[in-house]
């Protein structure tokens, strides 16, 4: 009889969530990034749906600050996979509902997704998103639902989940809501990269250290160089070997020192350096301790 | 490596939340930024406030008590943990059970200097309800009984009665503090005495789940047809298995169809295999081209579950507003959706004491049990014999809200309750 580890739990419990939003959806969507996590979510989704087709299209919500890398390889999975593709961009939501493009020296895009999210949401009739969100990343998120019921707004409130039972779950919606899912919830970062490394998935170069110019930022932290920032004239440059934990909007995500160049040296990094990828890397959580639990609020991912 | 899943019961008082901080903070598990933003928070006290780990929305911490269920890991090179924190706050029984129905093991806390307590019993109850086999009676806060082994020993006799009353098999009592550190990751140099496991010594050997060792049985969750040139007529039917093995050449049956057939092949990753297990995911195809849909159930033919349309289960009410007998609801057993009346609420459980109470509705957090009719036939089990095919939601129709959780208690109605409350004894 074939004994299961923990990473098999953890896949069978993704697949299990998957094929449920395959029988209880008419119109899902699986919000894709480039970045690990939704890498994982269409290796996921090959396990739940192969020979078939998945049953949902791929969306990305782009800033239009995402690494060239990033899309590169997202645009040659999707045509690897044969799925759907839909790209949606923050910059013309931006034009068409006259919003103000943020300023700023780190001019970060990543509130106004929110916008361009629904709007996709509104336009295909997504009834159910799926993304990689996982419970570790951030104290908000240790409360939410793996099925995440949205109102027309996409907002959250964390006093009215519905209660989740068992490995039930509930996809009951009315007209005008939707439901968020996150088959990988029970996901820490480790647990990502161990199952990166036993499934052999390939992941955009920047996972991996490389060198890059970076701006150094007064915390210390590095911000990889792009066409966005709006930097001063006595800003440090400096050129580092870096790598990225995580592949958000570029002018927000900052590159941390490191030679780690394969996957099993990013998985001896994560057990060595214990900093929590947001922390890390996401300038935005740190403007509030309560940042994350205010945006979901507001209907971001 | 494994995983378990355990919850953590207790109230705001017992230290609750300081202990799994101490699991995490003892096993290496906070990273060090967020340990940076708790000693900021904590510089004020002089120290680090483990129980800040756990406490995560904005209102929990204007309240300063956790509301809602809330997820925590931690890895030893022997598991994974996922540790379910409910509240142990006298109105939410709600969560605990929410928590409970998914773990493995419970943590139940009692404070040394109170001792066991109306609510050690409620929790108790609830999670042996739940089906929860493996127990640790956490005796908390000895460093403020002065280690004591007497008080810990009369801790331990005190809870021989629940052990009694809800025939539990395996209790294990560690006497502990979460705050300074005692018997949660490393042996208490002030307790010389308990010459047991210390906490995640037996978190780490307690057996895991065992979902292998049940009745197989694997529902519908999602027909694969691909229809292309290369697989014109692939009929795969996608699901988890539920509980137990499933084999190549099985025979079956499709419930509540009733037809029979013989599997094919099992596929996991599009590789067929010989033998697959619970929890696997996996796509089954079998010999005949039967009319099988979404919710449908696969068995081997040596082991049909009962198919029925009416069944007593236990409830707990979760909605605001209260549940009176002749309401519909939706019933979502799983992969399968259908239309159930509830004809009539038998009696309440007194989750102090397990006796039966008169019951003309459920009010939020009331456990209660009920005679419930499915428009459809149930592939269903009894909830003591699978915690899979033996649970249940009822949906409301209007708002789409899980408004109960149910356990099957009986599905044949030689076996439903006739007497009036008292007369039938409740067992777990």
């Amino acid at each position: 009889m074939p004994t299961l580890d923990y990473l098999d739990r953890l896949e069978a419990e993704a697949i299990h969530i998957l094929r449920e939003v395959a029988g209880q959806f008419e119109r899902p969507a699986l919000l894709f990034s480039g970045g690990k996590d939704s890498i994982v979510l269409t290796r996921l989704a090959e396990k739940a749906f192969r020979p078939g087709k998945f049953p949902f299209p791929l969306v990305h919500v782009d800033t239009g600050h995402n690494f060239p890398e990033v899309l590169a390889f997202r645009d040659a999975l999707a045509a690897q996979l044969g799925e759907k593709l839909v790209v949606r961009k923050v910059e013309d939501t931006i034009k068409q509902k006259g919003l103000q493009d943020p300023t700023g020296k780190y001019p970060s895009r990543n509130p106004l997704q929110t916008y361009t999210l629904l709007d996709v949401i509104e336009e295909f009739e997504f009834d159910a998103c799926i993304g990689g969100a996982r419970r570790d990343e951030e104290k908000a998120r240790a409360k939410e639902r793996i099925f995440s019921v949205r109102d027309d707004f996409g907002q959250w409130d964390p006093k009215r989940q519905r209660p989740e039972l068992w490995n039930i779950y509930n996809g009951k919606i009315q007209k005008g809501e939707n439901v968020r899912v996150f088959p990988i919830s029970n996901w820490t970062e480790l647990d990502v990269w161990n199952y990166i490394r036993r499934e052999n998935i390939a992941l955009p170069e920047i996972y991996f250290a490389h060198e890059r110019q970076c701006v150094v930022l007064p915390g210390g932290q590095l911000l990889g160089l792009t066409e966005h920032l709006h930097l001063d004239a006595d800003d440090e440059i400096v050129s580092r070997q870096v790598r990225f934990r995580t592949v958000g909007d570029a002018t927000c995500t900052a590159a941390v020192a490191s030679d780690a160049s394969t996957v099993e040296d990013i998985i001896a990094d994560i057990i060595q350096a214990k900093v929590s990828e947001r922390g890390a890397t996401r300038l935005d959580d740190t403007i509030s301790e309560t940042g994350m639990e205010d945006r979901k609020r507001n209907g971001y991912f | 490596m494994d995983l378990l899943r355990f919850i953590t019961c207790g109230s705001v008082d017992d230290g609750k939340s300081t202990l799994i901080g101490r699991l995490l903070y003892d096993s290496d598990s906070v990273s060090l930024d967020i340990l940076a933003a708790l000693e900021s928070r904590g510089a004020a006290q002089g120290n680090v406030d483990l129980a800040l780990l756990t406490d995560g929305l904005k209102a929990e911490r204007e309240q300063g008590i956790t509301i809602d269920v809330a997820y925590k890991y931690f890895t030893t090179p022997r598991r994974k943990f996922i540790i379910t924190d409910a509240p142990g706050h006298v109105q939410y029984t709600r969560n605990m059970v929410t928590g409970a129905s998914n773990a493995d093991l419970a943590i139940v806390l009692v404070d040394a200097r109170h001792g066991v307590i109306e609510q050690t019993r409620r929790h108790s109850i609830i999670a042996a309800l739940l089906g929860i086999k493996h127990f640790v009676l956490a005796v908390n806060k000895m460093d403020l009984v002065g280690y004591d082994e007497n008080v810990f020993n009369k801790i331990v006799a005190d809870y021989q009665d629940i052990t009694k009353l809800l025939k539990l098999t395996d209790v294990t009592p560690i006497p502990m503090s979460a705050l300074q550190g005692d018997n949660i990751v490393r042996r208490s140099e002030h307790m010389t005495w308990y010459t047991g496991p210390n906490l995640l010594e037996h978190l780490e050997a307690v057996p895991g789940a065992e979902e292998t060792k049940a009745e197989p049985r694997f529902q519908v969750q999602y027909v694969v047809r691909p229809q292309t040139a290369e697989l014109p007529d692939y009929r795969g039917y996608a699901g988890q298995i539920q509980s137990g093995s499933y084999r190549r050449g099985d025979k079956v049956h499709v419930l509540p169809s009733g037809l029979e057939s013989t599997i094919e092949a099992i596929e996991i990753n599009q590789k067929e295999v010989e033998e697959a297990v619970a929890p696997q995911g996996v796509i089954i195809r079998l010999t005949d081209d039967v009319d099988i849909s979404r919710g449908d159930t696969i068995v081997p033919a040596h082991y049909v579950p009962h198919l029925t349309r009416e069944l007593e289960a236990t409830l707990c009410w979760m909605a605001e507003t209260p549940l009176r007998a002749g309401r519909r609801f939706l019933l979502q057993h799983h992969a399968a959706l259908v239309k159930a009346s509830l004809p009539s609420i038998l009696y309440r459980l007194d989750v102090q004491s397990l006796t039966h109470l008169g019951a003309e509705e459920a009010r939020l957090n009331d456990i209660v049990r009920v005679r419930l009719k499915t428009a459809v036939p149930l592939a269903a089990d009894i909830y003591r014999q699978n915690r899979k095919s033996g649970s249940f939601i009822l949906v409301d129709e209007q708002t789409g809200n899980t408004v109960a959780a149910g356990l099957i208690e009986a599905v044949d109605p030689d076996y439903f309750t006739v007497a009036e409350p008292g007369a039938v004894a409740f067992s777990i």
